[in-house]
């Protein structure tokens, strides 16, 4: 009895320690696939031709400068509405509304989160692109504009949850000591508050930021599709594409192992490794204010 | 600073509140007006015709049946594969695991697969599971990409859940002469439970709206009839909303947002149990 009791230990505990590293394995396979579907590429396509201007693979013409500065573009562009929006509705949920209100409205905004990609690329068809159309007098309303905009939307919740907690782990004799000093509670948030929570708040715009280059349904359905080169901010009112789209719409119709499914890899390569970028240097700032919260409370 | 004493910055702050309170507004308005914009504009097409009839004259006409039932079926498969390894990875963090390089690594990895774009989870999983391993563009495929994109929401809240739990419990069923894993059972994983359903709730809902991650693992435009094994391709509602919104010309606008609803419900539905669940256990606890 009491050995069987031991053996059952050991094995559960060795399962259990097997899940949990298990989160190694994934990653390390998903960068394996990636690699072993993706690196061909470099044999088959001449770099110059890689990063060149014209992405029309039916030619064989796979430059994905074009895929490249697309993302870039929406990207940008919804870090121009996200970071505003999502820091300006976490300091007014973390410092000035009532309590009550900001446990309605958090939930609400994480909702928002919540819903399903493809539905808010739906409604950008529906209602977003026409009125963007209609109002701008565009020849038409899908642009990266449109996308900029969704995105800013999907991006916010990440900016407004992980910022408002940023801003709510500032311990309060900061404020009281702002306070007594005969700041009002304005120059207390900007001086003291919001400095004190600046690399979770940094760490919410980069994760906001890093989920708007990955996202693909909503920017596929509402930039137009056109893989043509953006220069500068007023190509947002241009149909343009990013790579994530350019993933999504043309891998249900190459052939496998060919020329164009491995270039199709080598992108998603690209994006895995600019979302490691992004984390862990967003997870590095974290772990140094860590260390540095503990310096000052020991 | 020379105006600290003027009148002027409590000018400052009233503009300032103003400011931030608006562009609170301008965030939370949008959100709701969408969510009632689609309930308002997708009630119409509900009937039960149009939640248990098969789709007919090009998806034009008739119901959205297969697609609810491949995204119950592709959830459930999700949860199969991802729930208990996603619990089991939580408590090898929170009760077993040191607090080391190996560690640390595990959470970088947990972080960084959170992060990975869904079509580049669609992409592994064409790689590893379509094409590598061969069980084609299957329910089977799509499920297993799904759980792996799943696991770090389904960790990271589970081992949150049960870090909430008082170390004195611990203490007390291991001096009652409790094993680890006994104390884990007993007593550990009952109290946080709540919280691991929240977790688990949380993620199965993004998995249940994806699109990307199925789109070359599991997703079938049309299909007749429903499936009949894990093996056999699937429709699904955020893919079959992709679809008639984008590939079916001439797609009557009522079933569009018929379907858009359908998906909301889904996904909000699961959204509002989780925090039904959590507010209540929060209530009910008591230490």
């Amino acid at each position: 009895m009491e050995k069987d009791l031991n053996w059952r230990e050991f094995i559960i505990t060795r399962l259990i320690k097997f899940s949990g590293y298990s989160a190694i394995i994934f990653v390390s396979l998903i960068f394996f696939f990636l690699l072993k579907e993706g690196l061909p590429t470099l044999s088959e396509v001449p770099l110059g031709d890689l990063f060149a201007l014209r992405w029309y693979p039916i030619e064989s013409y796979y430059g994905i400068l074009p895929l490249i500065t697309g993302s870039l573009l929406v990207t940008i562009g919804a870090g121009i509405i996200a970071v505003p929006f999502g820091i300006g509705t976490a300091i007014y949920l973390s410092e000035i509304a009532p309590r009550w209100v900001r446990n309605l409205l958090k939930p609400l905004v994480e909702l928002l989160g919540g819903l399903p990609s493809v539905v808010l690329g739906f409604l950008g068809i529906l209602i977003l692109s026409p009125a963007l159309r209609v109002s701008l007098n565009l020849p038409t309303g899908l642009t990266a504009l449109s996308g900029a905009l969704l995105l800013g939307g999907i991006a916010i919740p990440t900016v407004v949850s992980i910022a408002e907690d940023a801003l709510d782990a500032v311990p309060k004799s900061y404020r009281d000591a702002a306070l007594a000093l005969g700041a009002t509670r304005w120059q207390t948030i900007w001086r003291v508050t919001l400095p004190a929570a600046r690399s979770g708040v940094l760490t919410a715009v980069m994760l906001g930021v890093g989920r708007s280059i990955g996202e693909t349904m909503t920017v596929m359905m509402v930039t137009g599709n056109a893989p043509a080169l953006a220069t500068g901010l007023g190509d947002l009112f241009s149909p343009i594409r990013t790579m994530t789209a350019t993933i999504a719409a043309e891998m249900g119709e190459v052939a496998n192992a060919s020329t164009h499914y491995h270039v199709l890899f080598f992108i998603g390569m690209v994006l895995f490794i600019i979302s490691l970028i992004v984390n862990v240097t967003a997870s590095a700032v974290v772990f140094r204010q860590k260390k540095r919260a503990e310096r000052v409370l020991s | 600073m020379n105006n600290i004493f003027t009148k002027n910055r409590e000018l400052t702050e009233k503009l300032g509140f103003s400011l931030l309170t608006l562009m609170t507004l301008l965030t939370i308005i949008p959100i709701i007006g969408t969510v009632i914009y689609i309930i308002a504009q997708g009630a119409p097409a509900m009937s039960w015709e149009f939640i248990t009839g098969f789709p007919r004259d090009g998806m034009r006409e008739g119901g959205i049946w297969p697609a609810i039932i491949g995204t119950f079926y592709l959830t459930l498969g999700t949860a199969i594969f991802s729930v208990p390894l996603g619990i089991a990875a939580a408590i090898y963090l929170s009760e077993y695991a040191a607090d080391n390089r190996a560690t640390r690594l595990i959470r970088l990895a947990i972080i960084n697969l959170a992060g990975i774009p869904s079509v580049v989870y669609g992409l592994f999983g064409l790689g590893l599971f379509v094409l590598f391993l061969k069980f084609g563009t299957s329910m089977l495929s799509a499920s297993l990409t799904l759980s792996i994109m799943t696991l770090p929401v389904i960790i990271s809240t589970a081992e949150e859940a049960l870090r909430a739990v008082p170390q004195s419990f611990r203490t007390v069923s291991i001096s009652l002469g409790g094993t680890r894993w006994q104390t884990i059972r007993r007593t550990v994983l009952p109290e946080a439970l709540p919280g691991i359903i929240t977790g688990v709730i949380l993620g199965l809902e993004r998995a249940a709206g994806e699109t990307a991650p199925i789109l070359f693992t599991g997703a079938a435009f049309f299909l007749p009839r429903l499936p009949h094994s894990p093996f056999d391709a699937t429709m699904a509602l955020p893919y079959h909303l992709f679809v008639i919104s984008t590939q079916v010309p001439e797609m009557p606008i009522q079933i569009q947002y018929g379907t858009a609803l359908v998906l909301l419900v889904f996904v909000l539905g699961m959204n509002m149990i989780a925090t039904f669940i959590r507010s209540r256990a929060r209530a009910k606890r008591q230490w």
